[in-house]
This record gives C-alpha cells, sequence and structure tokens, in this order.
C-alpha cells in the first residue's frame, strides 16, 4: 500500500457546547475514492471543513505527504491542492459556463481578460472530464442542476488539485446523471487523485468508493475496505442502537395492516393536469398510510399539489368528504384541510429567520384570517405541545429555526401542518437529508397520525421507507400511475422495484 | 445570570441591544451639540395666546409628524421586501386634492373634512394602483412605485392645472398648526395613527403575515397566505398615510407647492425604516423605530439649520450623521468593536465554556 496522500491526526474540533470531532484519524490514499459515512451531526461535514480550512482543528494536526501542515483559510488549503464541491452548488448563475469555470483564475493579455484563452482552458478543463460537448459559453442557468454540479467539479479541477472532496454531491441527482458523475470521478481516481465523497446514498457509496470510514457522534467507528464490508455492518456501525428500533417499526406497521373502513374522506376522479400528470383515480380513506413510491421526475410531487388542490387539475373532480373542491392554490387547499408539506424545507417549507413558534402557528393563522388572530395563551399552549409531542428538543418557541438541525427544522415543519389538523395530509420527502434518529422519530409521529384517524400520503425516493410505512403502495412512473399493491407480507422493496421493472418491458 | 433581561442591568442591556437605541443616542446628540450653541435650547414656554407650549423640541415635533407617517407606511411595505417610491409624489398629489377642493369650497368645517376625506381617497386609490402593479401586474416594487413616483407629480400638476394652488379654511389650517394640550395637533395625530397602525399589525396576525411574505413568499404561500391581499392592502396604507401626510404638509402653509411639496421626502423616510432596524431585505419589521428614525431625520434637520450649515453643505452633514449611524448599527462593525473589548477578558470566557 502506498503512503497516504493527507492525513487526519487525533484532531478535535470543537464548538461552544459541542465536540463536532474527537481525536479523529483519517488517511486519504492517492488514487481511491474514499467515503464518509455517518448520520447528520456524525462530523463528516466536520472533515471536510477542516480540510477545506473552514474549521481549525483544536489538537491534532493535519498531514500532507507526511508532512504537519496548517490550513487556516480555504485560499490555504486551495493552494495546497485540496478542492471541494459543495453541497448547494455555489457558482454563478448568470456567468456562463467558461467564466464559471476559470473564476478566479482568468488568463490576463495586455488589455485585461484574455477571453478567447478564458474560454480555451475552460474547454480543456471540461474536455479533461469528458465534458466536451458542454459549450463554455452557455449561460451556467440554461442548464439542468445535474450539469451545473459537473461545472462545479470543472471548476473545482483548475489548478490540478490533489484532493478533491465532494460534500453530498449526488442528493439532486438522477440515476442517469449520477452515472456520469461517477464516470468523472473514477477518471480522477485513475489520474492518482485522492477522492473524499460524502453522501448519504449507500448505494452509491459502494457503487463508486474504495474505502469507507464510518463516523458517529464526532468518532471515528472505523475504516474498513468497500468489499470487506456489507450493507447491513455499515448500517449498524452507522447507527448503533437505532437500527434495531428501525426494524421494530416496521414490524408494528405490518401488524397494523387493515382494510380501510368506512367512506373515503377524499376522492380524486381522474384529476391530472395536461404534461404534468396523467389523468388518474385515486381514493383516500381515513386511517391509512398510501405511499407515493417511484423516482424523482416519476411525477410524484405534481400528484401531491393536484391531491392537496394547490395546483388546478384541469379534468375531473376532487371530492372531500363527498364534497368537491372548487377553487385552487394552497390556500383553497388549507381551508379544506388538505395539507401539502413541499419536499425541500428550504425552498417553500421553514422560515429560517422566524422563531420556531411563528413558524409553527403560520399555516393555521393563515387559515384563519388576519382578522382572527390565535390567542396567546393558544399559541403558547400549541407551540409547547409540538415541541414536546414531536421531539423537537430543549428548546425555547422564540428561538430562530435556521439555528435548528435538519431534523428539527422538518419536525417544526410537521408542526406547522398539524396545527392546521388536517384531514388530509401529503408529506413529500418529510424523512429528506435529516438524521436517522429525527427520521425514525418522524415515521413513527406518522404511523401515529394515522392510527388517529388522518389519511396520510407518504412520498419518498427510500423504498424501504416507503414498504415500512405504506398500507397501500401507489407506484408512479413517467407521470402516470402504474399500479397500486396492498401492502403485506410478501410486498418488498423488490416487489415495488419489479413493478417499475415490468412496466419498462411492456412499453 | 441575569442577561435574561431580568434585573436592571440585563433590562439595559436589552434596550442597547434594540436597533433603534442609537438613533435614540443620535437624537440625544444632535440636541447636546444644540445645547453647547444655545444654552437655551431646550427650554421650552407656554404662549398664553394660543394655549401652545413653544420651543425648539414642539419645532422639532411638529416636524416629525409627517416623515413619521411616511415611515409607518414604508416600513410596512420594506417589511414585504418591496419598496414604495412615490409616497413624496403622493403627498404632493394629495396636497393638491385638498387644496383645489378647498379653493372652490365654502371656509366651514364640513368643507375641510370633505377635502380631507377626498385627498385621503385619492392617495388610497394611488396605494392601491401600486399594489396591484405589484402583485397583479407582477411588477418589481422599485420599478412600479418608480413609474407612480414620476408620474405624481404631473398629477398633481394636472390636477391644480400647474399652479401652486393656496386655500382658506380655518378648520383644515388647524390640523398643521393647531394646538392640543398644549401640543401640535400634527403630532397628536401622527402618533395616534403609529399607535393605531402599530395595534392593528400586531394584535392581528398582520405582522407575522407580512413579515412571512417578506421573509419568504414561497413559503408563506404554501402555508395558505395570502399574498396579494397582503400586498395590495400594505401598498393602500402606504398610500393612505402619505396622503395624510401630505395634509399635514400642505395644511401648514395652505398651498401645495408642485415642485417641493413632498420632494424627496421618499428618501428621508427610507432611512428612517432602516435607522429603526428594519432591513430593506424584508421581514422583521420595527414601528417603534421607524418613528423614532423619524424623530431623529427632523431632528436633524431642524439642527442642521440651528448651526446654521450652509444649505449647500445640508445634503453632506445628513450624510455623514446617517452613515456613522449605519455603521455603528452594522453588525460586522458591532462585531469588531465587541471583539476589541472581549481581547482582555478571552480566558475566562473560555473557561466559561469549559465549565
Amino acid at each position: 500500500m502506498t503512503e497516504p496522500l493527507v492525513e487526519l491526526r487525533g484532531v478535535t474540533v470543537s464548538f461552544p457546547g459541542v465536540e463536532a470531532l474527537q481525536d479523529a484519524s483519517i488517511r486519504f490514499f492517492p488514487g481511491e475514492v474514499h467515503a464518509l459515512m455517518g448520520q447528520n451531526g456524525a462530523g463528516k461535514s466536520t472533515v471536510v471543513k477542516v480540510l477545506t480550512g473552514v474549521n481549525a482543528p483544536a489538537s491534532g494536526e493535519v498531514l500532507l505527504d507526511g508532512e504537519s501542515v496548517v490550513l487556516n483559510s480555504p485560499a490555504a488549503s486551495r493552494d495546497l491542492g485540496i478542492a471541494t464541491v459543495f453541497q448547494d452548488i455555489e457558482l454563478g448563475h448568470r456567468l456562463s459556463v467558461a467564466e464559471n469555470i476559470m473564476l478566479g483564475n482568468e488568463p490576463r493579455g495586455r488589455f485585461g481578460i484574455d477571453w478567447r484563452a478564458l474560454r480555451t482552458s475552460a474547454s480543456e478543463q471540461l474536455a479533461r472530464l469528458g465534458l466536451a460537448d458542454l459549450d463554455p459559453r452557455t449561460r451556467l442557468d440554461a442548464l439542468t442542476p445535474p450539469v451545473q454540479q459537473l461545472v462545479a467539479i470543472a471548476r473545482a479541477m483548475v489548478g490540478d488539485p490533489r484532493v478533491v472532496l465532494l460534500d453530498e454531491p449526488t442528493s439532486s441527482l438522477e440515476p442517469a446523471d449520477v452515472n456520469r458523475l461517477f464516470k468523472v470521478v473514477r477518471q480522477l481516481r485513475d489520474s492518482g487523485v485522492a477522492v473524499v465523497f460524502v453522501s448519504h446514498f449507500l448505494e452509491q457509496v459502494y457503487a463508486i468508493s474504495d474505502r469507507i470510514t464510518v463516523l458517529r457522534d464526532g468518532r471515528v467507528v472505523g475504516e474498513f475496505a468497500t468489499d470487506d464490508i456489507d450493507r447491513a455492518e455499515l448500517i449498524s456501525k452507522m447507527l448503533g442502537q437505532d437500527f434495531e428500533e428501525l426494524q421494530a417499526l416496521g414490524s408494528q406497521r405490518r401488524a397494523h395492516q387493515q382494510d380501510p373502513e368506512g367512506p373515503p374522506v377524499l376522492v380524486a376522479r381522474d384529476i391530472g393536469r395536461d404534461g404534468e400528470f396523467e389523468a388518474t383515480h385515486l381514493e383516500l380513506f381515513p386511517g391509512e398510510i398510501v405511499a407515493l413510491a417511484g423516482l424523482r421526475g416519476s411525477g410524484r410531487t405534481e400528484l401531491a399539489r393536484l391531491l392537496t388542490a394547490t395546483d388546478r387539475s384541469e379534468s375531473g373532480a376532487l371530492l372531500v368528504a363527498g364534497r368537491p373542491v372548487t377553487r385552487s392554490g394552497p390556500g383553497a387547499g388549507l381551508r379544506r384541510r388538505l395539507v401539502l408539506s413541499p419536499e425541500n424545507r428550504h425552498l417553500g417549507g421553514v422560515i429560517e429567520s422566524m422563531s420556531i413558534s411563528d413558524n409553527i402557528m403560520l399555516a393555521l393563522q393563515a387559515n384563519r384570517g388576519w382578522g382572527r388572530p390565535v390567542s396567546r395563551q393558544e399559541r403558547q399552549e400549541t407551540v409547547e405541545w409540538y415541541i414536546e409531542v414531536l421531539g423537537i428538543g430543549d428548546v425555547r418557541p422564540e428561538t430562530l429555526v435556521g439555528t435548528l438541525s435538519g431534523g428539527a427544522q422538518q419536525k417544526v415543519l410537521l408542526a406547522r401542518w398539524l396545527a392546521t389538523r388536517p384531514r388530509v395530509l401529503v408529506l413529500d420527502e418529510p424523512t429528506k437529508g435529516i438524521d436517522i434518529a429525527a427520521k425514525l422519530a418522524i415515521q413513527k409521529q406518522i404511523a401515529h397520525l394515522a392510527d388517529e384517524g388522518m389519511a396520510v400520503v407518504f412520498i419518498s425516493s427510500e423504498l424501504d421507507e416507503v414498504v415500512r410505512l405504506g398500507d397501500r403502495i401507489v407506484v408512479l412512473k413517467d407521470r402516470r400511475k402504474i399500479g397500486e399493491l396492498s401492502n403485506g407480507p410478501g410486498v418488498s422493496v423488490d416487489t415495488v422495484v419489479e413493478l417499475i421493472a415490468a412496466d419498462d418491458d411492456t412499453a | 445570570m441575569s442577561d435574561n433581561g431580568t434585573g436592571p442591568a440585563g433590562f439595559l442591556k436589552e434596550v442597547v441591544r434594540r436597533q433603534y437605541f442609537w438613533g435614540v443616542v443620535a437624537i440625544v446628540l444632535l440636541l447636546l451639540v444644540n445645547l453647547t450653541k444655545d444654552p437655551s435650547y431646550l427650554s421650552i414656554g407656554w404662549n398664553d395666546a394660543n394655549g401652545a407650549l413653544v420651543g425648539n423640541l414642539v419645532d422639532i415635533l411638529r416636524a416629525a409628524a409627517p416623515i413619521m407617517m411616511i415611515s409607518i407606511g414604508m416600513c410596512l411595505v420594506i417589511a414585504t421586501s418591496g419598496i414604495d417610491l412615490s409616497v413624496g409624489s403622493v403627498m404632493v398629489i394629495a396636497g393638491a386634492v385638498s387644496m383645489q377642493f378647498l379653493a372652490a369650497a365654502p371656509n366651514t368645517f364640513a368643507g375641510a373634512m370633505a377635502a380631507l376625506g377626498l385627498a385621503l381617497l385619492v392617495s388610497a386609490v394611488v396605494g392601491l394602483v401600486n399594489g396591484i402593479l405589484v402583485s397583479v401586474v407582477g411588477l418589481q416594487p422599485f420599478i412600479s412605485t418608480l413609474i407612480m413616483m414620476l408620474a405624481g407629480r404631473g398629477i398633481a400638476k394636472v390636477i391644480t392645472g400647474g399652479q401652486n394652488t393656496s386655500a382658506v379654511n380655518d378648520s383644515f389650517r388647524w390640523i398643521a398648526n393647531g394646538y392640543l394640550f398644549g401640543l401640535p395637533v400634527v403630532f397628536l395625530l401622527a402618533l395616534a395613527i403609529v399607535v393605531l397602525v402599530g395595534l392593528l399589525v400586531r394584535r392581528s396576525a398582520l405582522g407575522l403575515m407580512i413579515e412571512a411574505i417578506g421573509m419568504d413568499p414561497q413559503a408563506a404561500r404554501l402555508a395558505g397566505v395570502n399574498r396579494r391581499g397582503l400586498l395590495l392592502a400594505v401598498y393602500s396604507i402606504s398610500g393612505l398615510l402619505s396622503g395624510v401626510a401630505g395634509v399635514f404638509a400642505t395644511a401648514s402653509v395652505m398651498t401645495v407647492d408642485i415642485s417641493r411639496t413632498g420632494y424627496q421626502l421618499e428618501m428621508d423616510a427610507i432611512l428612517a425604516v432602516v435607522i429603526g432596524g428594519t432591513s430593506l431585505a424584508g421581514g422583521k419589521f420595527n414601528l417603534t423605530g421607524a418613528t423614532v428614525g423619524a424623530l431623529l431625520i427632523a431632528t436633524l434637520d431642524k439642527t442642521v439649520v440651528f448651526l446654521g450649515v450652509s444649505s449647500s453643505a445640508t445634503p453632506a452633514f445628513k450624510a455623514v450623521v446617517i452613515v456613522v449611524l449605519c455603521l455603528i448599527q452594522s453588525d460586522r462593525v458591532r462585531q469588531l468593536l465587541r471583539s476589541r473589548r472581549t481581547t482582555g477578558s478571552r480566558p475566562s470566557r473560555k473557561e466559561a465554556v469549559a465549565a
């Protein structure tokens, strides 16, 4: 085995009140893809931040080529050949591809920037990554997010870094784009770069990485060769004891399994929208969880918006408790107590610069109208109730939501919708990007809500979640419903996958 | 520890943390400067003839009234992450409407009320048009109200036929020049309106919703907040309050000056709002702060005149005071000052963290 290119030795990073990283030792080898795995808050991002010079270690050292180096600023880290592609694409959306790639490294001629040389070197960078088909003059915002992500990598490659950090690069990508990205990553690896890959997606980690370091609660649990560790072992290493609880919840739901009783609370009779979702029929019964399974882009979000009257259906009718919903728009849906919790909790979800209390009360208050404010006492009781019931944590109601962890923010958002006492609650990816403990808490809460008689529609990209929670699984593909499964002992992730795949053969 | 707002020390800390605290400090400083020039600057006398307090402070309050009005409206608009550049022009429209009406109307109380009602109605309609341009047509607030700002003075000119119309009406004049409990009626009216708007916004859910659409319009929409209705209301309120300010400004001289009434007052209003701690990015707003800001602007105007700063240097003087104030309020400068102050006591802070 060669010597490690970069090594963290006994690194501790502490913030007031928490030790984000404790005595962590991690080795990154050249020509290898090294995955960092762990729940949110395990310390993955802190490792990235130490290497990019954002957070200085309180103790321990970082070695490059066996020599101790000081990484006290992003510039210092970049100068040492460590490049980063961040989770949120940090590019200029109104600049061209070439400008984005070369920003800060513009070739200069006698009269300022040499634009021709800039475009040429940008093209070279793209060609190196097998992206020669991209026109460097295109404006970035004309590209799809996955391609933007690739441009971000091309940008990181300027200056021939020896270490490339990819922080959740695939969280917004389709499978086809992931493959393209992985091709680029493999090319980097083969050219001797040490690639650090941070991701939540287990399958991707297995597909791309050579070595895995598992972190939990700021400590290194262990370093494994990817071939030597199977999925179950990896998960249990990441989770600690949470794993068994998760399995218990699944079997509870299975036991709960029952046929819907009484009339449906919501009947969607041939609702659809041209180009967004093919007209479809769906009935929701009180007390059941209907899971929408399908890939991203299969029309899950579109169907969710139609079911809650957020978007107007161009055909058919939407009936709540037998009465048609005539108006559409988020407010109209809310008034009939059809609630949609949007997919991205940052976009249209929680308002980060607002307090927990205001965030929770917003939808209820909007529904009541501005002239009928919720009394101070009712407000306080409601907020404290949800903070406790949902386990938002040891927080004060006036705390700003932006200071909370992703999981807690998601719970605040859930509380906002629950406060309106929905008849139908549609949750679009409620567990995306949050740690396993919060995931578990939210899944438990969803199961509990259904037991109390709410009709819940649950959307998730993670099929095991879908199978664990759903009483009924509606399978979507290419913006239409391709089937409905009644969940039961015989149904597994494979059943759903087969259904999606089988549809391909007939098409 | 008493930094949770308990005890007198905590209370003091809480006050200093308020954004508009520095606005108050600036007012006090300006008054002190004036006091050094004329030791009797702050003295207040009693005029038996019209039962009124007289003095520089009273003058400042009177001058602050119209700025308070437009600042309150501006504050609400800015909270929705918009801006209303047309407030000055709405002032002149309101003035033109009332003067033109009074010039033909009899000198009675009823005439004054009719003129007032008409002026306010027209102002609210202009505000509503702003609101429609922003929320229904979907223009940017800056552009919509810029159009109205430019058009407004033209509209006023059309109303008066290009004249600086004067009129006589004692009741109307009393609004601007009269006294109640020894204080100027304009100030009391302005104060009453500030309190009323404050109660309206904070006791109902309007404030929460305005902040929500200012911080994240999409999230607010998905939560069922009626953005369009709110924007219409907020711009109408801003128009209405500008109308009140316009009436205040013209009633004091009973003449509308087409080119000067309300001229560039939108800048004063925006400054007052910013000084009061409301971010131009929208979201959290502070009406008390905007009022303090308005008082500061009025104090500043009076000080400039009192100190005899030449009229050509007036804008520069104003700018300096405001830049200094904004610097003090900026987070970065505050952090700088704080870190310098705490450098000496670093070890003790570390201990506290460790404990």
